[in-house]
């Protein structure tokens, strides 16, 4: 195999593994604020309890987290070393300001949110949280402008030639809101949190399903579920946006998701579907128009096709596709349990309800999956590209890493991260079925 | 040389990584003399002595190869790249280190506690023998060519005085661990640690004149710049007095005021290595024309002034909540129930 392609599975292996985490921590984050605040507001020591059991998960989903995400930002020099000469003086700006204004502010205060329960009064204790919360998301402000820069660069200009040919910053602000940046920040944002809110309301299902530390269960499934709603109705929204801006600015990208060949046609989309790549046609269930409809908001005007483009310019039409259509899917699942979620709550008849309690428990793996396929919309939809219109993927591998060597990393890669992956399951069960501690203590013990 | 934002760049990286080498290099430290603790207790102790700020320590490393990134792309691009298995090594070194501290104290079983443990310590030591060995290549210089790209192997970066240095980081880790374990234990493990502190100074004062004696003789463009700015010979004599002033007042039972000679005495070591280093970052063996120096390897003008808007906007932030989590958890170790 060649040294591209390896590095493309060794990148497509460490991300898809180190996100399993950072949503976690986001939306953790946000549910633990509430948890505290309400503790703050109304005193009542279930809420703290509650803030106890899950800063422990946090600290475990943290710290794997970090282990995971200094493997990220390395690897861009290791097996990336083109792209990052290319695109250092630009895309390199936006990791270090994360470091500067995220990491120090999560880390920092993270001491605080797991070790500072007995140093610091409880309102400082809220403080921190909030502090860690806001870090975790200024972490994601900052991933997400560098990967939008990938996706639709704007603040730059090109200088040099032949090898020496690399991007400059022209206009900061203008890299900073590039066309996609925020509206896919948001989307980010809104897909993390539902996955820290199904998480409290996964765990909460199981508790009450198995009748122990009820107080606990329902509380955290009434705080997941109102998160939830609220940021998966919004996804809804921001889905939607995210589209529009795609079908201005990677129309190819867009044409891929939804398995347009025709050049220049109204198009429609598809429920579901396969395509079949030999004869650029799709079989599914779909509805025609709709996509002419949705991003040009009249059914008759044409969308652009793949057929505009070279086939060498074209992502991978098959996976873009499913692996959109498995996002979008999964999200319209999410929102669908979370509203019978709360009609049933309103009616008074969800903690009764086993079958919906079951569909609770197993839905937290929905954000992940959803998060997942999310991400490879994004980054195989942007293929052949490493950078949008600008540079192309196999050109920024590293030139003097062989073969042999990044083979023997992603072995080592895929044996340390299982071995991680189900260490990780294996505390966070053991985390849960030893559950909450039931009196108002200050903590379980270690 | 006048000051320019390339000048102030190559600061500030270096003041990243230096504040690295402080903070993180007593957590690796403590992480290398885990192992010569007696008990479970004593193995949770120094865990928790570094529990609330590891972390932290080790964000000066992600955010000083960000600014590295952004300020030097040429250097982070072709060191990452050149040294790519050794970087892999120190990858997986971090991870351990990093799961080890997290998972070691969640289950209750012995084995459980142990494997952990070896993996907490082994990892620091070869974290720490591997950050040795990839400033003793930069020192040393590697083979780059006209075309900034390394030309050696693995086994390239292997030699007397990489590896040289890299004990000497180790030696320095562990001494700087060690007083930071004395400062923080009392009892029994408080002696134990006051003879760590002893025998690793040992080993960091004879590691130190083996690497200055090799350097002298062996990479005496280290030195050029102290022979053509005499001034600059206060900062070996800050460095000296430093590491002097460690056993006086440790005999004292004055622990606080070791660590900060032994803060002091690794910040003035990593002054003399990037002043030594200057203008390069990355010094070609093939021809010195080759190598990555602060103008050939960096950003633009426009982005690094970008950049040190953002440090200067940051970075008082950064030291702030430094010094508020260090003043919070100050004091002894205490084992309490939301302890490691």
């Amino acid at each position: 195999m060649d040294v591209v392609l390896l590095s493309r599975i060794q990148f497509a292996l460490t991300i898809a593994f180190h996100y399993i985490f950072p949503p976690i921590s986001i939306g953790l984050g946000v549910i633990l604020v509430v948890m505290e605040g309400l503790f703050l507001k109304t005193k009542n020591p279930l809420y703290e309890r509650m803030a106890h059991f899950w800063v422990k998960v946090f600290g475990l989903v943290f710290a794997i987290g970090v282990a995971s995400g200094i493997v990220m930002e390395f690897q861009f020099g290791t097996n990336w070393s083109y792209y990052s000469r290319y695109v250092g003086d630009v895309f390199g700006s936006a990791l270090a300001a994360e470091g500067v204004f995220a990491f120090f502010l999560e880390s920092g205060f993270l001491a605080i949110l797991l070790f500072g329960w007995n140093k610091v009064g409880p309102k400082m204790h809220f403080f921190s949280t909030l502090m860690v919360s806001l870090g975790a998301m200024f972490s994601a402000i900052w991933i997400v402008v560098a990967n939008s820069w990938m996706q639709t660069p704007a603040g730059y200009h090109i200088v040099g030639e032949g090898l020496r040919q690399r991007a400059e910053i022209t206009d900061f602000l203008a890299l900073v809101f590039n066309p996609s940046s925020m509206d896919r920040l948001l989307h980010v944002l809104l897909a993390a949190w539902q996955t820290g809110a199904w998480l409290a309301i996964s765990v909460g299902a199981f508790y009450l399903l198995k009748k122990r530390h009820e107080d606990f269960a329902k509380a955290s499934i009434k705080i997941g579920l109102v998160v939830a709603l609220l940021s998966s109705v919004l996804q809804l929204f921001s889905g939607h946006s995210s589209a529009i801006i795609v079908s201005k600015y990677q129309p190819v990208k867009l044409a891929a998701m939804e398995g347009v060949y025709e050049a220049s046609a109204p198009a429609g989309m598809w429920l579901f579907g396969y395509v079949d790549e030999k004869n650029e046609k799709v079989l599914g269930l779909g509805m025609p128009r709709l996509l002419s409809l949705m991003v040009h908001f009249n059914s008759s005007t044409p969308v652009q096709g793949l057929r505009s483009v070279a086939v060498k310019d074209r992502p991978p039409v098959q996976a873009t596709f499913q692996a959109y259509h498995l996002m979008v899917m999964i999200g319209m699942g999410l929102i669908g349990l979370s509203m019978l979620g709360c009609f049933l709550w309103w009616r008074g008849k969800l903690f009764e309800t086993a079958w919906v309690l079951k569909l609770f428990v197993i839905a937290v793996i929905g954000p992940q999956f959803a998060n997942q396929f999310g991400w490879m919309t994004a980054e195989i939809g942007r293929q052949p590209w490493i950078v949008y219109g600008l540079l192309r993927t196999e050109q920024g591998v590293s030139r003097v890493v062989s073969a042999g060597n990044v083979l023997a990393s992603i072995i080592l890669f895929s044996c340390v991260y299982a071995l991680l992956l189900f260490l990780f399951l294996f505390l966070l069960n053991q985390k849960i079925k030893a559950g909450p501690v039931e009196e108002a203590g200050p903590s379980q013990t270690a | 040389m006048h000051l320019d934002l390339n000048l102030i760049w190559y600061f500030l990286v270096g003041i990243l990584l230096t504040g690295y080498a402080v903070l993180d290099g007593f957590d690796m430290g403590v992480g290398a003399l885990h192992l010569f603790t007696r008990t479970d207790r004593d193995r949770r102790i120094m865990l928790n002595a570094i529990g609330p700020v590891w972390d932290g320590n080790e964000v000066w490393l992600v955010t000083g190869g960000g600014a590295l990134f952004a300020a030097f792309p040429d250097v982070y691009a072709t060191v990452f790249s050149g040294f790519y298995m050794a970087f892999m090594l120190l990858l997986f070194a971090l991870i351990f280190r990093a799961v080890a501290i997290e998972f070691r104290g969640k289950e209750p079983m012995g084995w459980w506690h142990q494997v952990w443990d070896v993996c907490f310590s082994l990892s620091s030591v070869v974290s720490s023998l591997l950050i040795g060995v990839a400033l003793g290549n930069l020192i040393w210089g590697v083979p780059i060519g006209a075309d900034k790209e390394f030309q050696g192997n693995f086994f390239t970066l292997i030699h007397p005085y990489s590896l040289g240095v890299g004990v000497l980081v180790l030696a320095a880790f562990m001494m700087h661990g060690a007083i930071y374990a004395a400062m923080k234990t009392e009892g029994e493990l408080h002696e134990q640690a006051r003879g760590w502190v002893r025998n690793s100074m040992i080993f960091f004062v004879a590691a130190y004149l083996v690497t200055t004696v090799a350097t002298l003789i062996h990479v005496p463009r280290m030195f050029a710049a102290f022979g053509r700015y005499p001034a600059l010979f206060l900062l070996p004599l800050v460095n000296v007095l430093a590491i002097a002033n460690i056993p006086r007042v440790m005999a004292k039972g004055k622990d606080f005021q070791a660590f900060l000679s032994s803060c002091v005495s690794l910040f003035s070591l990593m002054a003399i290595f990037g002043i030594g280093m200057m203008p390069d970052l990355v010094y070609s063996t093939l021809d010195p024309q080759w190598s990555l120096t602060l103008y050939n390897a960096a950003s633009s003008p426009k982005t690094l002034g970008i950049m040190l808007v953002i440090a200067l906007i940051g970075m008082p932030l950064v030291v702030g909540y430094t010094v508020s989590i260090y003043w919070i958890f100050r004091g002894k170790v205490k084992l309490e129930n939301t302890s490691y």
